[in-house]
């Protein structure tokens, strides 16, 4: 299973391609691609925003699903998703802490 | 302070101008990533895991309070409300947006700093001994040539591409504070017999994948041909250096190829043709630079000794301070401060804007406006009078940077590893916090004495892991963190590479590696007075290894 991971061109924020070939700004709302022909449609689509300067350093990310939650192989790819580990009150994680206490 | 002329303010301002065009049009989509990359890297704009990286250049790492204050207000306004001070003693932003680059190079060019050549195949940022100008051990000031060199390297045209990275250091002590042998050039400023001033010039010398020492090619090169000399270097290797195969493209691999007896000979021969060109600096020139280095005009505080002495009774943390963060300067009522960056459990090098802002305020009134960046990642008030010291030390007790452990196990070095790096494999910073944490305790710091820890999270080794006493090196393997340990590497002077003490060791297992080296140590030195480095050099790792591994070869 596949997601595709990037860096949006004005901020650099990280964001995945999501449903629609929306580029969302949490994991949890990627698009997760099943087979190779989905991959196949997600890489070129990750490409296309390259090429239209939406996004910069798109990756093909390998995950797995755990307990209903798109969850990166890498370590460093779950770090990407949520932030510096040694800080969590920035980044993404404490946006999603704070939606999540709300 | 060196002190922007019209040329140099012109120079950063049309810099600005040029790339906040090129932002604009990267932007409006009129170039590719593919043509930016180069662009943005020239301007220390690098892409990482979370955001944008600005690496902001500070020449020998040296600040006034003004330039402090408006790194402050970037971190504050621009950024996450804290900056990261590098090895290089450069500063680096984490989360700068792509869009407010172009105004943020414009705040700092207002206090004439910017981020030329801090990324690229480059001459880089020169380092200098953070002590610079205040030390008692100084035969000069090397400041004066790190600025003539930084004029001298700023867009050379004949060295904007080279095979790759070009970074040179100068100290003007024997006591070397400035890793010199570990960079490409590295430069000894020193008198010869008659009393007159020039280098011993090292080269080839650096860390990364292959790490080398240095080798020494000239005991004793005059001031006048400082430019003449480097400029030969970097033509030897401009030429030579190999641009076939990233990793062998430093002129370390180009000395080590080449033979440091041939590749002398290569560069006294381009030496010899260019010594009577306009590059030899005539003595005025470098009269004229040294003196915007003037030393600070200190007043005599005969008081201090008392003072000092009052506090030390009164305060059981100040004298633990005095002992570990006060170095010894020149003049004797006076002394160089370290800030400490590394609180127990902090994140080595990081200060908040806040921070930031009390330590400009401390050098206005007690430091005369003078701050430095070391390349041990600490801030360095260097001239302060030893009667303020207590003042001076409650002043960082309030904004939390009055850590008593400069030199000490919990003064660790650490890159920022995969919390940020797109480069990087492993974690560093939690590891430094871990070990930070687990000898908290003044008095067992103290009584381990002296102890440079340096953590790497890449081969790329910004974290200097192969010359740390203990060096920790972070790998991936099987998809989680791994930490290789070195053992006996050092940076100064007579520098030595850490050996690898064996197999790696599991997160959960480095920091009670790191005890377990720390307690052989205080089991087999000779006396209090035997360094750490000193023991192992002495015993070897044979014991280490034997504490770490030998349960496993028992158990096998």
């Amino acid at each position: 299973m596949k997601i595709v991971a990037a860096n949006r061109l004005t901020d650099g924020e990280t964001v995945w391609l999501g449903a629609g070939e929306r580029w969302v700004d949490t994991i949890d709302a990627a698009h997760v691609a099943k087979d190779a022909e989905d991959e196949a449609r997600i890489a070129a689509a990750g490409n296309a925003a390259l090429s239209a300067n939406i996004v910069v350093d798109v990756t093909l990310v390998d995950v797995e699903i755990v307990e209903g939650r798109i969850l990166p192989k890498r370590l460093r790819e779950r770090i990407r998703a949520g932030g510096p580990s040694i800080h969590p009150e920035i980044g993404k994680q404490a946006r999603n802490a704070a939606l999540n206490a709300a | 302070m060196y002190r922007y002329d019209e040329f140099d303010q012109a120079f950063v301002k049309a810099r600005v101008a040029e790339f906040s065009d090129q932002v604009k049009r990267r932007l409006a989509g009129e170039l590719t990533e593919d043509q930016f990359k180069p662009l943005r890297l020239m301007n220390g704009v690098y892409l990482q895991l979370h955001a944008y990286m600005l690496r902001i250049a500070i020449p020998y790492g040296s600040l006034s309070p003004r330039q402090m204050r408006k790194l402050a207000h970037i971190a504050r306004t621009y950024d996450k409300g804290y900056g990261h001070f590098t090895t290089r003693q450069n500063l680096q932003f984490h989360w700068p947006k792509l869009v407010d680059i172009p105004r943020i190079l414009e705040e700092l060019a207002e206090v004439e700093m910017h981020a030329i050549q801090t990324s690229g195949n480059c001459i880089r940022n020169v380092t200098a001994d953070h002590f610079s100008g205040a030390a008692a051990d100084e035969v000069a000031d090397p400041r004066p040539y790190a600025e003539i060199l930084r004029q001298w390297s700023s867009l050379h045209p004949e060295f904007s591409y080279l095979p790759r990275k070009f970074k040179i250091a100068v100290t003007g002590a024997a006591r070397d504070r400035a890793a010199i042998e570990v960079h490409d050039i590295g430069l000894h400023l020193k008198k010869n017999d008659r009393g007159e001033l020039g280098f011993a010039v090292f080269v080839g010398g650096g860390l990364g994948r292959t790490p080398m020492v240095a080798k020494k090619i000239r005991d004793f090169l005059p001031e006048e041909d400082l430019l003449t000399y480097v400029t030969a270097i970097l033509r030897v290797y401009n030429l030579n250096g190999r641009r076939d195969n990233k990793y062998k493209a430093r002129i370390k691999i180009l000395v080590h190829e080449t033979g440091t007896e041939e590749l002398k000979a290569q560069v006294e021969k381009e030496f010899e043709e260019l010594r009577e060109s306009e590059l030899k600096l005539p003595a005025a020139d470098i009269r004229a630079i040294e003196t915007y280095f003037a030393p600070p005009k200190l007043k005599a505080r005969p008081e201090g000794d008392a003072v000092v002495s009052r506090a030390v009774k009164a305060n059981p943390g100040f004298a633990d301070w005095l002992r570990r963060n006060a170095h010894t300067h020149r003049n004797p009522d006076y002394a160089s401060v370290t800030v400490s960056l590394k609180g127990i459990g902090e994140v080595p090098g990081d200060a908040s804007d806040a921070q930031m802002d009390a330590i400009a305020d401390l050098a206005e009134q007690y430091g005369n406006d003078e701050i430095r960046v070391s390349h041990e990642q600490n801030l360095i008030l260097p001239h302060v009078a030893r009667a303020d010291l207590p003042a001076v030390h409650a002043a960082l007790v309030e904004i939390g940077l009055a850590t008593s452990n400069a030199g000490l196990i919990t003064d660790i070095i650490a890159c920022p590893g995969l919390d940020y790096c797109a480069l990087a494999n492993a974690r560093s910073i939690p590891v430094a916090q871990e070990i930070s944490q687990r000898f908290a305790s003044q008095a067992r710091q103290d009584e381990i004495g002296d102890l440079q820890i340096k953590i790497s999270g890449c081969i790329n080794a910004c974290g200097h892991h192969h010359v740390g006493h203990i060096g920790i090196l972070g790998v991936e393997k099987k998809g989680t963190e791994l930490y290789q340990v070195t053992l006996g590497g050092s940076a100064r002077e007579g520098s030595t590479i850490g050996e690898i003490i064996g197999r790696g060791f599991e997160p959960d297992e480095i920091t009670d590696a790191v005890e377990t080296i720390v307690d052989t140590y205080l089991a087999r030195r000779e006396s209090r007075e035997e360094s750490f480095l000193d023991a192992y050099r002495r015993l070897g790792p044979a014991p280490f290894k034997e504490a770490l591994y030998g349960h496993e070869a028992k158990a096998a």
